[in-house]
């Protein structure tokens, strides 16, 4: 009974001075919307990380030459001194169980043409592996096969943006196109990927055989490779390959740990991601914390008017002291319309945020997340706000002396 | 026009005094004095009185006699720094200051020479405010503030504000507020300090009908003798004491002086008997 009288009671008054009330809220409303369309871009961009990894895959590793110091304190192109090799990758394929795939990469850019039309191709030469390793489907035609690499076929495979560039809407299978000037037969085109979290155009690639790439392509004398790519079983599994993969490459490079240098690196996506991830949260909480200021200084604002209102109605406090309102049930009363002013100010901004975060995203371009989370902490902290700053002012109008209240002018 | 809220009043539950035949206010040798800084002013020198249910009592006064001091005592609004102080029966002399609240609430009904409503609050909602903190159901709080205001003659300005009632009507709207909640003592503080002499004389008609009709204990603060005269007996304070406590010979009858008043062009009606 009486704390709806008490609720009654304090929406009364705030209608008295609505729009007092309504300049008070909105140093809440633009806190909480701050705080929500921030954090939704510092989570956004996260989410997109997040995205990106589950892509690429977690269990994907890579591994790829390291330049070393020679006795005599040389130190050479880590690409061209060929310490890695595609028999490497393929020990570590044959050889390490919890490994379900892996190529060798071979990097062969070049000119590609087809009729009057051609394009700068970035062209990568693996093995028949390739689409396993990176979760990728073909869209059209087939990816190469064992016996093409076998054979260092000249066929290629091509991305979506490469096929747009070029082909104009001509069926590219089994067409021929010039790479460097030699000719070859286009077998597959890879399923489109859009732009990775770097904003890189994953679909203009083109892949080859990575034979053909080192013989025909780069007619390297001594075949090398320019990273390794494998895949472990599980995402659990990752490290268990990464330690076997280590061991059995220094074993075939003659490395005894702690004595020699590694002369290649090994790495996966998850440690990468771990990183961005770990720069987003702190851009998160940076946002949040500068946004979490304002919600204060609205907060400082409500106490503000809370007491101007104290003084305004110390008549009215002392009437009601008069009549039998206790002095805990004044400040109650005085509780309940501050912190009916940082919730509805809350509830807006909470609007005002989630219509924002979409705006943001429509207009920049720019991913956004509004979570449940910081929906839920920002309203929190905004009624919170309520009773920390409500507090006082409710404590003096307790504090009035009826006698004094009632004479007061 | 005499509703339920009249039954309530006539027969409503009393305290044990009633039975004891004890006084509705016992002040035994009571004193008050206020410190500022290190100098003490003494408002209350020993004061002893007794006051009983269906009396009638003008408390008069020059300023500074300290007549509002015994008023804020009596209404519980501040305490005796020394003596007792019992109201309907129960000791007030040391109670915190939420417990004083509620006797307020319970016992004391407050009129005002400023008439003290809420504003931009109905005449209605004024007098269901004291029945909001005693816990009155929202039903129950509307027939009974309708009640006290037919009682007052306002039955027709329900949904008025404060400021769109004439003086004397708002000072009818605090009287039914004061007695909304069927309180022991009624205090009027200077009620007609604010109104004209006609008002005034009407204003007295209400208090003498409350005191005639229902048996109310009224105590009004005046420093007007003419106003005194209404009253049934007259507490005289001088330098913090009674001075002088009387019977008034003749009481007037408000309802006869009204007779012989010019009625001014006003909107209120007085209660034709």
């Amino acid at each position: 009974m009486k704390s709806i009288a008490i609720l009654r009671i304090a929406f009364w008054a705030l209608g008295r001075n609505k729009m007092r009330s309504l300049l008070t809220m909105l140093g809440i409303i633009i806190g909480v919307s701050a705080v929500i369309a921030l954090v939704s871009i510092g989570q956004g961009a996260q989410a997109l990380i997040e995205d990106q990894m589950e892509a690429m895959g977690t269990n994907v590793m890579y591994v790829w030459p390291q330049d070393t110091r020679g006795s005599g304190g040389a130190r050479g192109n880590s690409d061209e001194q060929g310490t890695l090799t595609a028999a490497d990758i393929n020990a570590i394929r044959n050889e390490v169980p919890v490994v379900a795939a892996a190529t060798p990469i071979v990097n062969a850019n070049g000119q590609l043409i087809f009729g009057n039309r051609n394009t700068y191709a970035r062209v990568q030469g693996t093995n028949e592996q390739f689409p396993e390793i990176r979760d990728w489907e073909i869209g059209q035609g087939a990816f190469f096969t064992a016996e093409d690499v076998e054979s260092a076929a000249r066929v290629l495979v091509v991305g979506q943006t490469v096929v747009d560039d070029v082909f104009e809407g001509i069926d590219p299978i089994g067409q021929t196109v010039r790479l460097r000037n030699l000719p070859f037969r286009i077998v597959g085109v890879l399923a489109s990927r859009g732009q990775s979290g770097v904003g890189q155009d994953q679909d203009n690639t083109v892949l080859t055989p990575y034979t053909t790439a080192q013989k025909k392509l780069l007619g390297q004398a001594l075949p090398r490779i320019n990273q390794g790519m494998m895949k472990a079983i599980s995402q659990e599994a990752t490290p268990i390959a990464e330690g076997l993969t280590i061991s059995l490459l220094r074993q075939r490079h003659n490395i005894v740990p702690g004595q020699d240098a590694d002369d290649f690196s090994i790495g996966n996506l998850s440690e990468v991601a771990d990183a961005a991830q770990e720069t987003t949260m702190i851009m998160t909480l940076l946002l949040g914390s500068i946004a979490a200021i304002s919600l204060i200084v609205g907060g400082i604002g409500i106490m503000n008017i809370m007491l101007v209102s104290v003084t305004e109605r110390t008549r009215e406090i002392g009437i009601r002291m008069a009549v039998g309102s206790r002095p805990g049930y004044i400040r109650l009363q005085f509780l309940a319309e501050s912190i009916m002013l940082s919730m509805a100010g809350g509830l807006i901004g909470v609007l005002f945020g989630g219509v924002s975060s979409v705006l943001i995203s429509e207009f920049f371009a720019m991913s956004t997340v509004v979570s449940t989370t910081s929906v839920l902490v920002s309203f929190g902290f905004a009624a919170a706000v309520g009773v920390f700053f409500g507090y006082y002012p409710a404590h003096k109008a307790a504090g009035l002396d009826p006698i004094d209240a009632l004479r007061y002018e | 026009m005499i509703g339920a809220m009249l039954d309530r009043a006539a027969t409503g539950a009393k305290g044990p005094r009633e039975l004891l035949d004890e006084p509705v206010i016992r002040l035994d040798h009571v004193h008050k004095t206020y410190y500022m800084g290190d100098i003490g002013v003494h408002a209350l020198r020993g004061v002893s009185v007794n006051v009983r249910q269906g009396e009638f009592v003008a408390i008069m006064g020059p300023s500074g006699s300290g007549k509002s001091t015994m008023m804020n005592i009596i209404g519980c609004l501040d305490s005796a720094s020394k003596g007792t102080y019992l109201i309907d029966g129960l000791d007030v002399s040391t109670t915190s200051r939420a417990e004083l609240a509620d006797i307020r609430n319970q016992k004391v009904g407050f009129v005002f020479q400023s008439f003290n409503l809420v504003s931009r609050t109905s005449a209605l909602e004024n007098v269901e405010l004291p029945m909001i903190y005693a816990g009155v159901g929202a039903k129950e709080r509307r027939m009974r503030a309708e009640a006290a205001l037919e009682i007052v003659n306002l039955s027709d300005k329900l949904k008025n504000m404060p400021n769109q009632l004439s003086g004397g009507q708002q000072q009818r709207v605090a009287i039914a507020r004061a007695l909304v909640n069927n309180p022991a003592i009624i205090l009027a503080d200077e009620p007609t300090g604010a109104l004209d002499s006609r008002t005034s004389v009407e204003l007295m008609d209400v208090f003498q009908k409350l005191n005639k009709e229902r048996n109310m204990t009224i105590i009004l603060v005046t420093h007007e003798p003419d106003i005194a005269e209404f009253a049934k007996r007259v507490l005289l304070f001088g330098d913090g004491k009674i001075r002088k406590d009387y019977p008034v010979a003749n009481q007037r009858s408000a309802s006869e002086k009204l007779k012989s008043m010019p009625v001014i062009d006003d909107d209120e009606e007085d209660d034709d008997e």
